[in-house]
C-alpha cells in the first residue's frame, strides 16, 4: 500500500520539524512538546483520513496548526499576553528614515521570489530570523501569517488593542525584513544559487 | 487625514494594509505616494514576498519524495 503511515516510527521522523514549528509560536518547550504529541496521536487515530494528495509532513503540519491554536487560546485565557514596552514602540526603526521621513537607504529588490521560495536554505534563514523576534511579537505575527487568522480575532485572543497589534506586526515585518536582508539577500546566498 | 505621506508613514500604512486596517482615504493616500516613490514600491513588494514566504513556511518538503515512494 502506498502512503502507509500507520507505523508510529514513520510519523516520528517528522517530530523534530514539528517541534521547531511549534516552538517558534509557543516559545515554551513543554507546551510545544504537548502540541506535537497531540498532533501525532491525532494523526495515528486519523491515519485513514490521510488522502495521500499532500505529503505526510504537510498533513501533519495542518493538524499541528490546530493544536497550536488550541494551546494559544487556553494559555491566553490563563495568562494574557503582556508585550514588553519596546514591542509596542517603533522608535528603534527611526534610523531607517531621514529626518524628513524619507528612506535613509532605499529598500532593495529581492530578486526572483519563485526561485527563493524553492530553496530550503532560505527557509532555514527565515526560521532563524523568526526565532529572534520577541515572544509576543512572534505570536501575533505568526497567528496572522502562518495560521491565517483575522486581525480582529487575534486582538481578541491575545487581549491587545488594535493599535498595539498594528505596531507589533509592523515591528515583526520590519525586523524580518532587515534580518533577511542581512542573512540572505545581502549575503549573496540568493544570487549565488541563480548562477 | 493628510494626503502627502512620507516614506515612514507609508511603511506603517503598507503594513497595516496587510491586516485589513486601512480607511478609504488612507488607501488613496498610499496609492498616490506609491506612484511617486520607488523605495516604498520596493518595500511594498518585500512585504508581499514576506507574506508568501510565511504561507510557504516551513518550505519545500525534502521528505515528500521519500513519503511517496514508501509503503
Ligand atoms: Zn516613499
Amino acid at each position: 500500500m502506498r502512503n502507509n503511515i500507520s507505523a508510529p516510527l514513520e510519523l516520528d521522523t517528522h517530530r523534530p520539524q514539528l517541534l521547531r514549528f511549534a516552538m517558534l509560536q509557543l516559545r515554551d518547550e513543554s507546551a510545544a512538546e504537548d502540541a506535537v504529541q497531540e498532533t501525532l496521536v491525532a494523526a495515528l487515530q486519523g491515519a485513514a483520513s490521510f488522502s495521500g494528495q499532500s505529503s505526510v509532513r504537510t498533513w501533519l503540519i495542518g493538524i499541528l496548526k490546530h493544536k497550536i491554536i488550541d494551546h494559544l487560546r487556553r494559555s491566553s485565557r490563563e495568562k494574557p499576553l503582556a508585550p514588553a514596552p519596546d514591542e509596542t514602540d517603533t522608535a528603534d526603526f527611526d534610523s531607517l528614515f531621514a529626518t524628513d521621513g524619507h528612506w535613509a537607504e532605499q529598500p532593495a529588490g529581492w530578486g526572483n521570489p519563485d526561485q527563493t521560495l524553492q530553496q530550503s536554505r532560505f527557509f532555514e534563514a527565515l526560521e532563524r530570523c523568526l526565532r529572534d523576534l520577541p515572544k509576543s511579537t512572534a505570536r501575533a505575527f505568526m497567528m496572522r501569517e502562518v495560521m491565517g487568522l483575522e486581525s480582529g480575532e487575534i486582538c481578541k485572543e491575545l487581549q491587545i488593542s488594535t493599535s498595539n497589534y498594528w505596531v507589533m506586526l509592523y515591528r515583526a515585518r520590519m525586523s524580518l525584513r532587515l534580518c533577511l536582508e542581512q542573512n540572505w539577500f545581502q549575503g549573496d546566498a540568493s544570487s549565488r544559487s541563480q548562477t | 487625514m493628510k494626503f502627502n505621506l512620507n516614506c515612514k508613514e507609508t511603511s506603517r500604512l503598507l503594513s497595516q494594509a496587510q491586516d485589513g486596517g486601512l480607511a478609504f482615504t488612507e488607501r488613496l493616500a498610499l496609492r498616490i505616494h506609491l506612484r511617486l516613490c520607488d523605495g516604498c514600491t520596493q518595500f511594498s513588494q518585500q512585504l508581499d514576498f514576506l507574506r508568501r514566504a510565511m504561507r510557504a513556511y516551513p518550505g519545500p518538503d525534502s521528505n515528500a519524495e521519500k513519503d511517496n515512494t514508501r509503503g
